[in-house]
């Protein structure tokens, strides 16, 4: 790694008295190791996801050429990159001014702030340095034993669902623990109502007792279900119960592993940003900007918080929401007298003086994600003064256009397109499909369609993993479809969501 | 410096050369997408390969966004920049393959590492060279009709904020000598022109507008490769029918005549062209002719050979002949040149049968590095 080359004087300077301003204003981070890149290595850097080394694979070389031609033509360019380790590793692009230069340090202490408190990123690993460097290495060794071509092919697989895990799993139990309801197994008697003999036939007549049985007999069938509850980690489940070779699982490890480890920040992307943004533009404000640096420094921060039609801006939003917070709280604009107050004036004026605005977005950024953040406090004011709309496709004039304006359905479609990080969700639901050791999926279908192009393609790579014929229960066009792929190709059915179990 | 990058990025162009060979193919046989663009860029998409996820279909999806709009303003047609969704860049249609302006040079550059096509060796020396002005870069001193407006505001701007003398309240801002910010140019180095194409096209009745249209798509990528190996090179263009003509470039893609074919009286005029205005041992001279194979009479065919062979070829870097398939034509006369010419150096003939057909062809004429 050449991550130990010392910072230049005037910038250690810099990160010093950033660093100073950040924890007087109770930021709490990791160390924090900056590196000054030029930009050949900055955009490799990028490209493999923050890290200095990756295993092979094509996918980051395309990165790699996308990131240098949109940066060659003048398009785009990375100013900061910071990764959730520690010690923090944070990049510096070489050549930035140093206003630049500040402002990213600023922005970068809210980052790692932001990784060391908040609830959703407590359980990644703090060593993903070393662990990326692992996983290069064991891709690297089974490439030497399989050939590239086999290892990178199956990787290409992996890589295509990757995104079926279940990151919520890591803090709630999902399905019972198993072996816990392992003592009712034994009952074979049916149970019956306690009566006294010579009223038995009227309590337990023999059609309730056979109902009784039946309702057992189903009850045990479930248990016998496999997976028992369906389940959405479905790497989980391959890398448990699919025949794989050891180098295949060792594969599909590495791709899962990487996949928890980057899941937080999809699900905090809106809150991070906007949380960094508030703290480089806190920091540099009212403590480290110089006179002369004030154009150049409002300048770059227009470029962040720029909006463009249709597309959503996380660190505008990010920002103006958490200083949304900090206002109300401070002014008391919260609880149940608030809520029930209906007249305009009386919440124009109210203020109660509270000053907890600070302490609540501390708060905030330590227990929430982009979902609870925007459900909680998104409110009917803040869509208003920052112009939410919603927006989707016309096909008759085959352009997006502006929807709607209204609170309730701006804000059901922001929801909507941050649940399970904007993926679809998919369940195991059987492992024993049909009886005969097909597996079935199903699309909890919300709505929107799945591309079925896509659908298809994946099925047939989940079907190089399972080894057996693999279906999809999904709805296409509001009627429920079958999909699968077998050894004789791909097929499709209309179904019955109560065919498939 | 090599980076470790360098091994992936290696591996997804192999994965994409079996793409862009047919991506390339697309374009050339869809010559509507390669065009110029102002000075003299043209577009075409970054190659990018998609790994299949199960994800949502794009149009029913919509998407939430901020600022200033009535309900039902439109954010964009289709197939323009399309609305992305929040979460991770790139997972919507429309991300990925982001339109990158790629200069010709860097076509160029594609076509010849796609078809391995070999560098040309220069004939003549290196010719007058001219130096020509560019406007690079930014200095303190200089001409008053060099200033740069902005910049000089923007100094004065940044000095009076750190002063203290700018106030928000009358914001007046006045550049003094210190702020200027002018111009500065560089003078970069212009070979002189050195090469020259020479086209000549049939357009007799039998040339169709396909047929045409083969020979525009061809002479635009045969034009972009020999381009990238001169520095400033002329084309001129010559029609004919029973008489030859010179005409420009528009003319000559558009112009549809009808009549016999007297191939010769074009050759005619090629010699005549090269002999007054381009010296053979200053000049690297590529004649290039597209017809459909017919010719008036055998004796006329006789005349071009005997031209060829006493004008043309002896000052050519390579006399290059392109035969399109049509309806019409007899194709006698490409069989005619390879009796001929067999063993000659420095005669190219290619078989165009249709839009497919155009990369080999390109590849029969610059394979040959002349």
């Amino acid at each position: 790694m050449s991550m130990h080359k010392p910072l230049p004087v005037h910038l250690q300077d810099m990160q010093q008295e950033i660093e100073v301003h950040a924890k007087d204003y109770g930021l709490d981070f990791f160390p924090i190791l900056y590196e000054v890149l030029d930009y050949k290595t900055m955009n490799e850097v990028a490209a493999y996801g923050g890290f200095p080394t990756r295993y092979p694979h094509w996918r980051f070389g395309m990165d790699y050429e996308k990131l240098s031609k949109s940066y060659e033509y003048g398009m785009s360019k990375i100013y900061e990159m910071v990764i959730n380790t520690n010690p923090s590793y944070a990049y510096l692009l070489e050549g930035n001014s140093l206003v630049d230069q500040k402002l990213v340090m600023a922005h970068v202490c809210g980052h790692v702030d932001f990784f060391k408190n908040n609830y959703y990123f407590s359980k990644t690993n703090r060593k993903m340095i070393d662990g990326m460097a692992n996983h290069a290495s064991t891709v690297r060794r089974h490439m030497r034993a399989q050939g590239q071509s086999t290892v990178e092919d199956f990787i290409d697989v992996c890589l295509s669902i990757e995104n079926l895990i279940d990151p919520m799993s890591l803090f709630i139990a999902r399905s019972p623990k198993p072996g816990a309801d392992e003592g009712s197994e034994g009952t074979k008697e049916t149970p019956r109502i306690a009566a006294k003999g010579y009223m038995e036939e009227y309590i337990n007549p023999p059609e309730f007792m056979e109902a009784q049985r039946k309702k057992i007999e189903a009850e045990q069938q479930k248990q016998e279900k496999f997976p028992v509850e369906p389940q959405r980690d479905v790497l989980k489940f391959l890398l448990d119960a699919a025949p794989l070779a050891d180098w295949e699982r060792d594969c599909l490890e590495v791709i899962r592993d990487e996949a928890y480890y980057y899941a937080p920040q999809a699900m905090t992307k809106i809150m991070n940003e906007g949380w960094a943004t508030y703290w480089h533009s806190k920091i540099l404000t009212n403590n480290a900007l110089k006179g002369s640096e004030v154009i150049d420094y409002a300048d770059a921060c227009a470029g962040v918080l720029a909006t463009v039609p249709g597309r959503l801006n996380p660190y505008k939003l990010g920002v103006e929401l958490l200083r949304h917070i900090e206002i109300r709280w401070n002014k008391g604009q919260f609880g149940q007298e608030w809520e029930e107050c209906d007249s305009m004036a009386t919440k124009a004026s109210w203020d109660r003086r509270l000053g907890l605005g600070r302490d609540k977005i501390f708060e905030v950024r330590k227990l929430y994600n982009d979902i609870t953040f925007i459900d909680e406090y998104f409110t009917l004011d803040f869509c208003i003064d920052q112009k939410f709309y919603s927006f989707g496709y016309n096909e008759r004039a085959s352009s997006w256009e502006i929807m709607s304006r209204d609170f309730e359905n701006v804000k059901k479609q922001l929801l909507d397109s941050l649940t399970n990080r904007g993926q679809p969700v998919i369940r195991v639901f059987d492992g024993n499909f049909n009886n005969t050791g097909e597996l079935l999926l199903r699309h909890d279908h919300e709505g929107v369609d799945l591309d079925m192009n896509h659908a298809k393609d994946t099925l047939q790579n989940l079907f190089k993993v399972w080894k057996r014929p693999v279906s999809l229960f999904t709805v296409v066009d509001e009627k429920g479809k079958l999909l699968s792929h077998g050894t004789d190709g791909y097929s499709e059915s209309t179904a019955e969501a109560s065919d498939v179990g | 410096m090599s980076q470790k990058i360098d091994l992936d990025q290696r591996r997804f162009r192999k994965i994409i050369r079996g793409k862009i060979k047919n991506n390339l193919r697309k374009y050339i046989s869809n010559g509507e997408m390669i065009a110029r663009k102002g000075k003299d860029t043209v577009s075409i998409p970054l190659p990018s390969v998609d790994i299949p996820r199960f994800k949502h279909g794009g149009k029913q999806q919509g998407g939430v966004g901020q600022g200033d709009g009535e309900v039902g303003d439109s954010l964009g047609q289709d197939g323009e920049e399309q609305p992305g969704g929040p979460g991770e860049a790139g997972d919507k249609p429309g991300e990925h393959a982001l339109e990158v302006d790629v200069s010709l040079d860097e076509l160029a550059e594609i076509l010849g590492e796609e078809l391995s096509l070999p560098r040309i060796e220069q004939k003549g020396s290196e010719k007058i060279v001219s130096h020509k002005d560019r406007y690079t870069g930014i200095r303190t001193t200089g001409p008053e009709s060099l200033k740069h407006f902005r910049r000089t505001y923007k100094e004065a701007l940044k000095r009076q904020v750190s002063t203290g003398t700018y106030s928000s309240k009358n914001p007046i801002v006045i550049p003094i000598k210190d702020d200027k910010r002018f111009r500065s140019w560089k003078s970069e180095p212009l070979p002189q022109s050195s090469a020259v194409i020479i086209y000549m096209m049939d357009v007799s009745g039998s040339m169709g507008d396909e047929q045409k249209e083969i020979v525009r798509i061809e002479s635009f990528w045969l034009d972009t490769w020999l381009r990238s190996q001169y520095k400033g090179i002329e084309s001129r263009y010559i029609i004919h029918d029973a008489m030859a003509r010179e005409v420009d470039r528009d003319t000559f893609f558009s112009t549809r005549e009808s009549g016999g074919t007297m191939i010769s009286s074009a050759y005619k005029l090629c010699s005549e062209m090269m002999e007054d205005e381009y010296p053979s041992d200053e000049y690297n001279i590529y004649p290039f002719h597209f017809s459909d194979g017919d010719n008036w009479s055998v004796d006329d065919t006789v005349t071009c050979v005997d031209i060829l062979n006493n004008q043309i070829l002896p000052h050519s870097n390579q006399f290059s002949y392109g035969q399109v398939e049509s309806p019409y034509g007899s194709g006698q006369f490409i069989k005619d040149l390879q009796e001929h010419f067999s063993d000659s150096e420095n005669l190219v003939t290619s078989e165009i049968k249709g839009k497919d057909a155009i990369m080999d062809s390109i590849k029969d004429f610059l394979g040959t590095g002349k």
